[in-house]
């Protein structure tokens, strides 16, 4: 259970670190840097290398940008075994429909309850 | 006199070139310090959510779509209260990477762009910095099913 907390602790902070890093090297901004990261959890999951990285860390690799792309590619590949080739269009966003309707419904309820706050 | 002058403005010209190679260093030791700690600690609470999931008898792969769900309800609420923000300002990429950040940056220009109306204010802007997110995020995930379909 606490090793459970450690993993997701060190592995979600070193891929935060990571973009960290590229931010104040790169001057990348945030938006490139998520869309880097979501890619190359697709990539990284589609090649066999971020499964073992969410068996170890668990929410750690699952809740950074990465872990979205681990969605998406997850459910990409699960679809086309079972449905074949229409499963290259519906997995990735079955995979992951649920992050995306959460984030554009709560994204848009935010939004309208909440007003900017004006900054100092 | 003179001599001293020299010698003052050579110790203060090595000093500005020490500033200049140290703080850049530091100061990414530090951001990136920052950006382990709250980015550690918002994963460690998406652990503490699955931990609960499972304990509730909720399969595991349904607790890892339950996750992420509540971990964007609580960027784009504290994003809403404005807590999000000040989280950003120290945890930088710990905050921006997360999940929790995706939301959070859904709901901070929607609310800025608000006064341009619910079509072209909060819907369009929503998705400044999400759009592109899902674009080369849900085409890459094509690309790999297609392939996938060919070599498996």
């Amino acid at each position: 259970m606490l090793m459970d907390y450690i993993s997701a602790f060190v592995v979600g902070g070193i891929i935060c670190v990571i973009g960290q890093i590229l931010i104040d090297k790169t001057q990348l901004t945030p938006a490139r840097i998520l869309v880097i990261f979501v890619t190359s959890g697709v990539i990284l999951t589609a090649l066999g290398i971020y499964e073992p990285i969410v068996k170890i860390g668990k929410a750690g690799a699952t809740v950074p940008l990465p872990g979205f792309g681990y969605a998406l590619a997850k459910g990409v590949m699960k679809e086309v075994t079972e449905k074949g080739l229409i499963g290259a269009f519906t997995g990735g966003v079955k995979g992951a429909a649920g992050g995306i309707a959460a984030a554009i419904t709560f994204g848009y309820i935010m939004s309208i309850i909440f007003n900017a706050k004006t900054k100092k | 006199m003179n001599k001293n002058m020299t010698e003052a403005e050579k110790k203060k010209k090595d000093y500005q070139q020490i500033v200049k190679q140290k703080s850049p260093k530091s100061a990414l030791f530090k951001n990136c310090v920052l950006a382990f700690i709250v980015g550690g600690i918002i994963c460690s609470i998406g652990q503490f959510f699955s931990n609960l999931l499972t304990k509730w008898g909720i399969p595991k792969d349904e607790s890892s779509i339950w996750v992420p769900i509540i971990m964007v309800f609580w960027g784009a609420f504290l994003t809403g209260l404005g807590v999000y923000d000040n989280i950003g300002k120290y945890g930088g990429a710990g905050s921006i990477v997360p999940i929790t950040g995706f939301a959070n940056s859904i709901v901070s220009p929607a609310m800025e762009f608000k006064k341009e109306g619910y079509v072209l204010g909060v819907g369009a802007k929503m998705f400044v910095i999400a759009g592109p997110v899902l674009v080369y995020g849900i085409a890459s995930s094509v690309i790999v099913g297609l392939i996938y379909y060919f070599i498996r």
